[in-house]
């Protein structure tokens, strides 16, 4: 496939590598925010790649996993009501709430959930169900959240009032801050998320560079991008230069996607945002805004729930923030596998855990 | 979740176009692009939008740039 095969040579892989290993001088660990290229790392077993000095560390940017437990807990509430259709991105279906899933939930029958591929097949769904509510469940980073305001406008547009969202969206720029400003991990890298960029251009990664002097890499996902990202942090870190650099320079413009970015505007302000693990995060989170509130489904809804619970064991938080890696996890592996996932980072192909199971785990 | 995917358009009609991904196809939404895309084009897609037109002209940087450090390498 174009621009696809051609960043899977073996040949190019190896000769990248050897340039690598011989810039290297230093130890030095690299996050990669973004659990697409978690998935990249492990699938192509790029570290073994790697000089030994070099590590590499699972981010915060699996949208699946840092959903807090709350929210899924509401969506199965919302659920529950009667005539209601809860339309959501496959992934979020499987996440354990405090006590159920929305799978669990729609097995029993006591809910229906749909699976959508995109925000508009929600629309779709409510205005081909005019006597039922739908409430479409958005979640993501800049890659996604534009396709909530467009859904939301083209409902405006269209009239559709048995039509809402939660947004559960989140953004970059405060998290990446908070982990730096934490100094849980030292990071002498970032690996920075090719499609977000798409969006937001470089903008989210200055505070890391040039406030902490953290060396930055906009990278692709087909395991030569990641390769040389990797290879492009290094030569910032081995000349101590800490800059914002694009390795995905195919589809990352410097400025970002302005129209994408003017969209959310006109449909969201930045709110506080819960993330699992880390906990609340100011300005990190997208809400409607208060002129958008008929299609605001937290607006629409008001549900008192009880207090969350966090699957008992589970240290997927410590993980999105690199502090932990998945083996570290009693469950990883025993209780916890892809089929049966206690925690958030179990349940997503980009999770960390899930990553680690099917890429490095052969159970019999 | 936050993998985007390049594919090539085939059609475009209104703010909507057909797009391919080797043996499949899609409709995709191309209300973020800022500007149009023609069939021929490779655009990046998730969720069902178009986020991006791919650069060719990038692209082919990007590959010679690899296959620079290649030739360094194994010389
Ligand atoms: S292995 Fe399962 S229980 Fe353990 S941290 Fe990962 S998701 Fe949570």
């Amino acid at each position: 496939m174009k621009h696809v095969d051609e960043y899977r040579d073996s040949g190019l892989s190896a000769a990248v590598a050897g340039r690598i290993r011989k810039l290297s001088t230093r130890p030095a660990s690299f996050m990669e925010f973004c659990g697409g290229h978690t998935a990249t790392i492990a699938r192509y077993g790029l570290e073994s790649l790697l000089p030994a000095q070099i590590s590499l560390l699972s981010g915060p940017g699996c949208p699946v996993c840092v959903t807090p437990v709350g929210m899924i807990d509401r969506m199965i509430a919302l659920a529950r009501l009667p005539g209601m259709i809860v339309a959501s991105y496959g992934d979020m279906l499987r996440v354990p709430g405090s006590a159920s899933s929305l799978l669990v939930e729609r097995g029993r029958g006591s809910a229906d959930v749909r699976v959508v591929y995109s925000s508009y097949d929600a629309l779709e769904a409510a205005r081909s169900n005019p006597g039922r509510q739908v409430v479409f469940f958005g979640i993501g980073f800049e890659t996604t959240a534009p396709a909530t305001a467009a859904v939301v406008l083209k409902a405006r547009e269209l009239g559709v009032d048995n039509f809402s969202v939660v947004s559960a969206h989140k953004t970059t720029p405060g998290i990446i801050r908070a982990l730096l400003d934490s100094d849980e991990v030292k990071l002498d890298g970032l690996i920075c998320p090719g499609h977000v960029s798409v969006i937001t251009g470089t903008a989210p990664y200055r505070y890391a560079a040039e406030q902490r002097r953290v060396p930055c890499v906009i990278c692709g996902f087909e395991p030569l991008d990641v390769l040389q990202s990797v290879l492009m942090l290094v030569e910032q870190v081995e000349s101590h230069r800490a800059g914002v650099e694009i390795q995905y320079r195919r589809g990352v413009r410097e400025q970002g996607n302005e129209k994408a970015r003017r969209l959310m505007d006109e449909v969201f302000e930045p709110a506080d945002s819960v993330w699992r693990g880390i906990g609340t995060v100011p300005g990190t989170g997208l809400s409607l805004r208060p002129e958008l509130s008929r299609w605001d489904a937290l607006a629409r809804y008001r549900l008192d729930l009880p207090e969350p619970q966090e699957p008992a064991g589970c240290i997927c938080g410590k993980i999105l923030r690199g502090a932990a890696s998945p083996e570290e996890c009693r469950l990883f592996g025993s209780r916890c596998t892809p089929a049966t996932p206690v925690g958030a980072c179990m349940v997503s192909g980009e999770g960390a855990c899930q990553v680690r199971y099917r890429w490095r785990r052969h159970p019999a | 979740m936050c993998l985007g995917i390049p594919g090539r358009v085939e059609k475009v009609e209104d703010n909507r176009a057909k797009v391919s991904f080797g043996e499949v196809s899609v409709a995709v939404s191309l209300d973020l692009l800022a500007e149009p895309v023609s069939a021929g084009d490779y655009v990046i897609v998730h969720a069902g939008f178009a986020l991006e037109r791919l650069d060719e002209e990038e692209a082919q940087r990007t590959l010679e740039m690899l296959r620079e450090i290649s030739e360094l390498e194994t010389r």
